[in-house]
């Protein structure tokens, strides 16, 4: 953010190279600090190995795999190790099932990135219309109708929508699964699909079977609605706020007085300014996407990583918890990386 | 704290006066919605039928997940409670996390901010730097690994509700820290801090009687998210496990993990009542939140109510 002229190396000349070279380096101190609070947190707990088998083993049997895990060491030397195993991009093995983190993240990881693109999708297509409804019909009942869904959709919890909807959609009207990725005979035929990617929509549409690719999309309806209405309001405030800061600019109004008629006004001169913040927060939803995702596949048994790191919680399998937490971080932090980058390259106001 | 008591409540009756239409309608949901939830959870030992962890009385055993009758108007959980009594006594338990979840965030995250924009330097960078991290990291994450460091996953009432209000504490922390510090860079070279220098006042008194006076505008906003967000987190981390036992204490996020096996069989009453008591808690803090915002920002401010009171003022008040 330096404005001095002078810079240290010619490629660093374009205020905007600049900016993405500071940006990038930023990740650093920031997984940094994500990696050690997760593992100075996991560590107050005591040591894993106890954790998770206290009960089930002598404390002979006990001690020596301590001893073999390295965990009776000092706690900076174990510290120093974590460190050096994350940047060579390794963030251990699960006690309980003895898979590799990245293991875990192949196999679940799909599952979580599908559910929120839906959910993205569904935020969006719900979120920026009524966003532009609620500024152009500023005070009036269907800018209040809007904005009251949307404080509704920030109030009810992720888990509790969830329940509603296998209420209404399961039970009283049952129309649609409440539960799974897919039907039990599915699954196993999309896990035969040459190449699978585990993105089960895109694995039904190669096989090109209509039932298998309806089967994938109406287990997906509910689940992808709880997670994207939460965020759909998050955007529709955004928008609304954007929008009605817009409409009264000087640019708008005289335009205004032009004779350009309103709903030209918001398609094509207030729109776009007002939807640049939403890309930054859409990278700043991840987070909560990410928090979102272990309740909603908690909900509907969606077998996606936040229901894998819900049940090692639930072993207490910390050295799991521990590397999957700390990977996500490192998620986060590149993904708040790319979307700072999008903005920057879309809007010609940000200022390096 | 005197000022910020000031500020709350010239702040609210104020609002509320200014207040027009559709904001006016919005601002007074909201209180009536708090004030009941305030009400409700100071009287939930003279409200509530029956003890939040009580399964039987002089008649015999409630039942398991008995619908809705006049011995039980909410129906029983699964576990044999009254579900009328653990919502009410589960209000009690939310107000407590909201009230030392805001308090412990408003402490630390205005002590660092004020230290923070006061001084600057490496403490300052440095602080920015971890309050950025923490503010980008899913925060349910984050409360669940202190809870299961501060209670060990499950707890008692007391050491749950700090448990989970220490949680929600750091992932708040960043959020006063950014507006306070913000406020104290935009406040501290202003003349009357710098009389105050002259006149041999100390750092600390500078800080505390002279800039931060002047950095409270925003923070009932980021209370009354601060506290909707506590009850949000309290209430997933029972959903996943993690809250308060449900022999020590009533909560609403316990009761509807509990009720997802109910739903599949089309027991509603388990799951409906808790839910919306977190939904209408929430929504009337948020509410209120909201209000205050738009009122305190002049982009949001009801234009069209002001124009309409100028227009009347010229037509010497003869309009609708």
């Amino acid at each position: 953010m330096s404005k001095s002229k002078v810079s240290l190396v010619g490629f660093f000349k374009s205020p905007l190279l600049r900016y993405l070279a500071i940006r990038f380096l930023l990740i650093l101190p920031t997984v940094f600090i994500l990696v050690s609070m997760v593992f100075f947190v996991m560590r107050a707990i005591g040591d894993p190995i106890t954790a998770a088998l206290g009960g089930r083993l002598t404390p002979d049997e006990l001690h020596k795999r301590i001893h073999a895990a390295g965990y009776d060491r000092p706690v900076w030397v174990q510290y120093l190790e974590f460190l050096g195993q994350v940047a060579r991009l390794d963030f251990g093995r699960t006690l309980t099932t003895n898979q590799s983190i990245g293991e875990v993240f192949a196999t679940y990881g799909m599952a979580t990135l599908e559910l929120s693109v839906y959910a993205i999708i569904i935020a969006l297509l719900v979120g920026i219309p009524l966003g532009m409804i609620a500024a152009r019909n500023r005070d009036t009942v269907k800018d209040a109708s809007a904005r009251l869904f949307a404080i509704l959709a920030y109030a009810t919890p992720v888990f509790f929508v969830g329940l509603l909807l296998k209420l209404i959609f399961g039970v009283a009207i049952p129309i649609l699964p409440i539960a799974g990725r897919a039907s039990v005979s599915d699954e196993l035929l999309l896990q035969t699909v040459p190449n699978a990617s585990g993105f089960f929509l895109i694995d039904a549409l190669r096989t090109g079977d209509a039932g298998l690719i309806l089967d994938v999309l109406s287990h997906a309806v509910l689940p992808a609605l709880a997670l994207g209405l939460l965020t759909a309001g998050i955007f529709l405030r955004l928008v609304r706020t954007n929008m009605i800061g817009t409409l009264s600019m000087d640019y708008v109004d005289a335009a205004r007085s032009r004779g350009v008629s309103e709903y030209r006004l918001t398609r094509k001169h207030a729109y776009k300014p007002a939807l640049i913040p939403v890309i930054t927060v859409i990278g700043m939803q991840i987070a909560v996407l990410l928090s979102g995702a272990v309740l909603t596949e908690t909900t509907f048994e969606w077998k996606g990583l936040g229901f894998q790191l819900s049940s090692f919680l639930n072993a207490r399998d910390f050295v799991a918890v521990q590397g999957i937490v700390a990977l996500l971080a490192v998620i986060v932090a590149v993904t708040n990386f790319i979307v700072d980058v999008i903005a920057a390259l879309i809007d010609p106001r940000i200022k390096f | 704290m005197r000022g910020l008591k000031k500020l709350f409540t010239t702040g609210l009756i104020g609002s509320a006066r200014r207040s027009r239409g559709v904001q006016r309608f919005m601002l007074i949901t909201g209180l009536v919605l708090t004030a009941a939830f305030l009400l409700l959870a100071a009287l939930a030992p003279i409200l509530a039928p029956y003890g939040f962890a009580q399964l039987q009385d002089s008649h015999g055993y409630f039942g398991s997940q008995q619908p809705p009758s006049s011995a039980h108007l909410l129906g029983t959980t699964v576990g044999g409670m009254d579900v009328l009594s653990r919502v009410l006594w589960g209000s009690q338990t939310a107000l407590l996390v909201i009230v030392f979840a805001v308090a412990m965030s408003i402490f630390a995250g205005v002590i660092l901010g004020l230290l923070s924009g006061y001084f600057g330097g490496w403490l300052d960078r440095i602080l920015v730097v971890v309050a950025d991290a923490v503010f980008a990291f899913p925060s349910l994450l984050l409360a669940i690994a202190l809870s299961i460091v501060i209670s060990g996953g499950r707890s008692g009432l007391f050491s749950g509700i700090l448990a989970t209000a220490s949680s929600i504490t750091v992932v708040y922390i960043p959020q006063y820290f950014r507006v306070v510090r913000a406020e104290t860079l935009r406040t501290k070279n202003e003349a009357f801090v710098e009389s105050a220098k002259v006149l041999g006042a100390s750092h600390t008194r500078i800080m505390f009687r002279h800039i931060f006076r002047n950095a409270t505008r925003t923070l009932p906003l980021i209370m009354t998210l601060n506290a909707s967000e506590a009850i949000l987190t309290l209430a997933g981390l029972g959903f996943l496990g993690f809250g308060i036992d449900p022999t020590m204490g009533a909560e609403w996020g316990y009761d509807l993990n509990r009720s997802v096996a109910d739903v599949s069989a089309g027991i509603w009453w388990t799951s409906v009542f808790p839910g919306v008591a977190i939904v209408l808690v929430v929504l009337g803090i948020t509410l209120v939140g909201e209000s205050l915002n738009d009122l305190a920002d002049p982009r949001l401010r009801n234009r069209r109510a002001a124009n309409l009171d100028e227009l009347e003022v010229a037509q010497g008040g003869d309009s609708a």
